[in-house]
């Protein structure tokens, strides 16, 4: 229909940018540029998975102590959370191709709010890390409770207790910089979610201009990709 | 709905977008799920360095299958999926010629390591 349109020297559509032919070029221009910018995300968190490889080949009893302070249940929670926001995601671009405007408004919103789960679940882990003293570097001052259970404490002076291996703060730093780093674009995500949202609910989008909702959810499904990764790596260490 | 997205509106006929089935994408999350649960479990049972194998096994379906279905790479023209799997692969090259570096010269820091301590 829109080629149609161009033959003819009909009026193009008011979403095609001057330089391009057809909606369809134009949009598969965009998806390129978009991929290409997920590769340059996919390196950029290379760098840190290098660091955890090297750290942990070289050292995996840090890894094997110091990965029991972490909460499999509020990562493996975390997890399910941001698979079903990544399907609600992929739902919304379905209804944006579908012309749905209320199902895509809906779905975007419950992206949304899962994004605010992980992060409010993130919150309480980070605030645990914080009251233990489980830190990166020289703000590593594990307290007592902080023990992984079975290790007995003797409680004479403030290193006694110190039952772990050294350089635990290593893991800590790794820990802190990976979910970090993953946690600063599930924010940014959020933001590009909620501009989409908005856009969505002023009827913006049709099956012929859905893109922006297309190319959010590429970037969303690879802050989940990367999470599904980070899960297992740093908290089920065996 | 239609299979290759031909009859959508708006779109000429060599249009390549593509409408993912409802029944794939509740198909796929359920699948995801699932192997969330077994790469969980799986921790509880000692295999030795298979542990580590097996989560890593895992977690490249769950990512496989959230890049060809969630992400559109299967019904999608090719060349985003050439893109995607040479920078993963450029990733593998980095990751492994670095532990191979840093394993040749670790002998080294323990050894010195230990001359320091043991001063």
């Amino acid at each position: 229909m829109q080629q149609s349109h161009q033959q003819h020297g009909e009026h193009r559509s008011a979403h095609l940018a001057h330089q391009f032919d057809t909606l369809d070029q134009q949009y598969q221009s965009g998806k390129l540029g978009i991929w290409l910018f997920l590769v340059t995300e996919i390196l950029l968190f290379a760098g840190l998975f290098c660091v955890y490889a090297v750290y942990r080949a070289n050292h995996p009893d840090i890894f094997i102590y110091a990965h029991r302070f972490l909460n499999k249940n509020l990562g493996a929670l975390n997890t399910a959370v941001l698979i079903f926001s990544s399907f609600t995601m992929a739902w919304a671009v379905r209804a944006a191709q579908l012309g749905k405007k209320r199902a895509l408004v809906n779905l975007l919103a419950i992206t949304l709010l899962c994004a605010f789960i992980f992060l409010g679940v993130k919150y309480v882990e980070y605030q645990n890390k914080w009251k233990e003293g489980l830190l990166w570097g020289t703000h590593y001052h594990p307290i007592e409770e902080a023990a992984p259970s079975g290790e007995a404490a003797p409680a004479d002076s403030a290193e006694a207790h110190y039952t772990g291996p050294p350089n635990v703060q290593v893991f800590f730093g790794i820990y802190f910089l990976m979910t970090g780093l993953h946690a600063l674009h599930i924010i940014a995500g959020m933001a590009i979610i909620g501009w989409v949202l908005v856009k969505a609910r002023r009827g913006a989008f049709s099956p012929s201009y859905f893109y922006p909702v297309d190319y959010a959810g590429l970037y969303w499904h690879l802050v989940d990709l990367i999470w599904i990764f980070l899960f297992p790596l740093l908290y089920l260490i065996r | 709905m239609s299979e290759h997205g031909h009859s959508q509106p708006g779109h000429g006929s060599d249009a390549t977008v593509h409408v993912v089935p409802f029944r794939i994408l509740v198909t796929v999350w359920l699948a995801l799920m699932v192997l969330t649960v077994v790469t969980v479990e799986v921790v509880y049972i000692d295999l030795g360095n298979l542990n580590l194998y097996l989560a890593m096994a895992i977690a490249t379906v769950k990512g496989t299958l959230v890049a060809l279905y969630f992400m559109h790479l299967r019904y999608d023209r090719p060349f985003h999926a050439i893109v995607f799997v040479t920078a993963l692969v450029f990733v593998l090259l980095f990751v492994s010629l670095v532990l191979t570096d840093s394993g040749q010269y670790q002998p080294n820091i323990d050894l010195r390591q230990e001359q320091l301590l043991g001063k």
